[in-house]
């Protein structure tokens, strides 16, 4: 290995961005269902998502396994099998509709204006060609150029993505990268064509810790160069202050809090992002016993009703009524901050964050 | 690479040789009389001292096998009913039944048992590939349950049903016959066209599984979907990708079959009269000719001790990460 692999990760400087709700959208959910029939009924993943992303913004998802997080990104691309996957609603990706889109131009679509970087490269990355026949796929896919010309991108972009000795790389097989390269590799075969929306489904989750470092400083590097909008699927809450300006949180397939991360992790309104901040274990001071989350994710064939948090929510008694078993909230601002939306019926979240929650994380 | 094959290869031939060491003292040094059994019911004394003197029986064990060796490498000379006979390298010994050295006899079956395999194998690994891919792509539907279902029946009928049946009621087909590949082609593929069908059709059936099996298998991979989000369009995503991966399993399975094949082609050769080494060795065993079963069974040693040598070598070609030093 080279001593440019060794070195320490670089902290991330970026430039500044835009404010929330500045731009145009590049990105834009609207009222997104996302269902599967199966031989047990109906899985509804995905429940009524909305919202949008910028260029030049990232934008977190954050959620337990099965919250829909992926399914609602593998619909940005359209990779659900039409014919077993009931989609309604709305995507567009720069002014094009994603939803109902032919398949043919999907094709058209996919790797140009939005690419995916997905969760472990060792699956990801076909074993039996090499790295740059991967890359170069991708580019004389949307690109009508020679072989040669493929090949000088694909180590050009090796290049790009800090992977040392590109030229020798580009003709090796993916087990013959680390893990780490390999994402590295991942990254730069899906911003080979310049696309404009990159979708990261928890692309750190199978790599140490040193090696998520400089994965992260690599994608908020490239976002800076390319200028693309980023949406970040994961459920690591540390990757999420690092890397994102907005958050949005799911929970049994509907945003349940969305909004600039400071604030968000800042001053959660939702009680189950206060359970996620509980739940994170202390690493200084005096250890202490876990705070999990009561009880376990719904199953997506039968979502409780009413807000679908409230079979685990210690709170739903203070909401008169039994309003939380039997109307689901709408997500909306909550406080005087009209910046960010939560789905929850309780009074005054921010006064109970600040002097019941607050005082409990460590 | 080049160390790796020639590593393998030395073993290969190893086991040939204990194959051959094992199976001669199994026939000639283990069995009581066995220049009385090679005699026959209708046995005179001079011919019994001929053969047991020629086959070295009255030898020790070491010695014959030597003598055995020696005939495979340099060839020797035989002497049956006071004529000397020579047989040449690859001397495989000789055949009093017939009276003809084993080699030559071999020579002329292994050809046609070779033809009636490469054609049958051609055709069950095409339509079985083919229907399985198929039935992957369109998994679930009609159509695919169809392709399921008459796999599956076809499979259970034993080989010889399907073979007595193709030579009762096919009738349309060619004459079942062999006639040499550089003599005439065409009257080669259609002399044996009965027999490649028989073959073909009812190995298509575990063909057909394996591969959808492993279709369905390469096509739910990862890498399949990330070759879906770079764009490209869903034919290569399933030709390019899929069934490359797919396939690596199936040629596997095909290879040690076909070695298989090549020494259980016996209903085929009996069915459809074709002299093919199943036939010659089936008959060597009727008349207790026990020179011509050693050499087949160094035939059949050699056969599949070969087969495994290519699909070892052939797996590290299609799969790049068993690439060895």
């Amino acid at each position: 290995m080279s001593d440019q692999t060794l070195r320490a990760p670089q902290t991330v400087t970026r430039a500044p961005r835009a404010r929330h709700g500045d731009e145009e959208a590049y990105l834009e959910v609207t009222d997104l269902h996302v269902q599967f029939p199966t031989a047990d009924g109906r899985v509804h993943a995905v429940q009524g998502l909305s919202y949008s992303l910028p260029l030049r913004r990232t934008l977190a998802i954050v959620g337990e396994s099965g919250s829909g997080k992926s399914v609602s990104s593998m619909a940005i691309l359209g990779l659900h099998d039409p014919k077993s996957t009931w989609i309604s609603g709305s995507i567009k990706v720069g002014g094009k509709e994603i939803v109902g889109m032919s398949q043919k131009d999907l094709m058209h679509y996919r790797g140009v204006d939005a690419a995916m970087i997905f969760q472990d490269p060792q699956s990801s990355l076909h074993p039996y060609f090499t790295v740059g026949d991967q890359i170069m796929e991708s580019y004389r896919t949307h690109n009508n150029v020679s072989k040669r010309a493929a090949k000088a991108r694909a180590i050009d972009m090796l290049g790009r993505v800090g992977i040392p000795n590109p030229g020798r790389r580009v003709s090796q097989y993916p087990h013959e990268f680390s893990g780490g390269m390999r994402q590295r590799a991942m990254i730069a075969m899906a911003l080979v064509n310049d696309p404009k929306l990159l979708i990261a489904d928890e692309p750190t989750t199978a790599l140490d810790v040193t090696v998520q470092a400089q994965i992260l400083d690599l994608i908020a590097d490239l976002q800076r160069d390319f200028g693309s909008a980023v949406v970040f699927i994961t459920h690591d809450l540390g990757v999420v202050a690092e890397i994102s300006d907005d958050i949005l949180v799911m929970y049994a397939g509907s945003a349940i809090e969305h909004g600039p991360v400071d604030k968000i992790l800042g001053q959660p309104l939702h009680p189950y992002s206060w359970g996620l901040l509980e739940s994170i274990p202390a690493v200084s001071g005096t250890p202490g016993p876990l705070h999990p989350i009561p009880g376990t994710p719904p199953s997506l064939l039968a979502v409780p009703s009413g807000c679908p948090f409230h079979p685990r929510c210690e709170y739903r008694d203070r909401v008169p009524d039994d309003l939380c078993r039997t109307l689901k909230p709408e997500l909306i601002p909550r406080t005087a901050d009209t910046g960010r939306t939560s789905r929850c019926h309780l009074k005054e979240p921010d006064r109970i964050f600040e002097t019941e929650v607050l005082p409990r994380l460590p | 690479m080049l160390l790796y094959i020639l590593r393998r290869v030395l073993s290969a031939i190893s086991v040939v040789i204990v194959t051959v060491v094992a199976s001669f003292m199994l026939f000639f040094v283990a069995p009581t009389d066995p220049a009385g059994v090679i005699c026959g019911p209708r046995c005179t004394p001079e011919r019994l001292a001929d053969i047991t003197r020629s086959l070295d029986l009255d030898q020790p064990a070491l010695e014959q096998i030597g003598l055995y060796f020696k005939g495979i490498v340099a060839g020797r000379t035989y002497t049956a009913g006071g004529v000397e006979r020579h047989c040449d390298a690859p001397c495989l010994g000789y055949s009093y039944v017939l009276g003809v050295p084993v080699t030559d006899l071999l020579a002329r079956a292994v050809p046609v048992t070779l033809s009636i395999v490469i054609g049958g194998a051609t055709i069950y690994l095409l339509v079985g590939v083919l229907v399985g891919t198929t039935a992957a792509r369109l998994r679930g539907t009609s159509l695919d349950r169809a392709a399921v279902g008459s796999s599956l029946v076809i499979g259970s009928v034993p080989y010889f049903v399907v073979a007595l049946i193709i030579a009762l009621y096919a009738t349309f087909l060619p004459k079942s016959q062999y006639t040499s590949f550089f003599q005439n082609p065409g009257a080669w593929a259609s002399g044996l066209l009965a027999a490649w069908l028989c073959l073909g059709l009812t190995n298509s059936a575990s063909y057909t599984r394996y591969s959808r099996a492993s279709m369905i298998e390469a096509m739910g991979q990862d890498f399949t979907r990330t070759a879906r989000s770079k764009g490209i369009s869903e034919r290569r995503v399933v030709y390019r990708h899929g069934l490359r991966a797919a396939m690596t399993p199936v040629v596997t399975i095909f290879g040690i079959d076909v070695a298989y094949q090549l020494v259980n082609t016996i209903f085929t050769e009996r069915i459809f009269q074709l002299p093919g080494l199943g036939l010659r060795l089936l008959n060597a065993f009727n008349q207790y000719d026990l020179p011509v079963l050693m050499g087949g069974v160094i035939v059949g040693a050699v056969v599949l001790v070969t087969m495994n040598l290519v699909v070892d070598i052939l797996y590290t070609v299609l799969d790049p990460r068993v690439r060895l030093g």
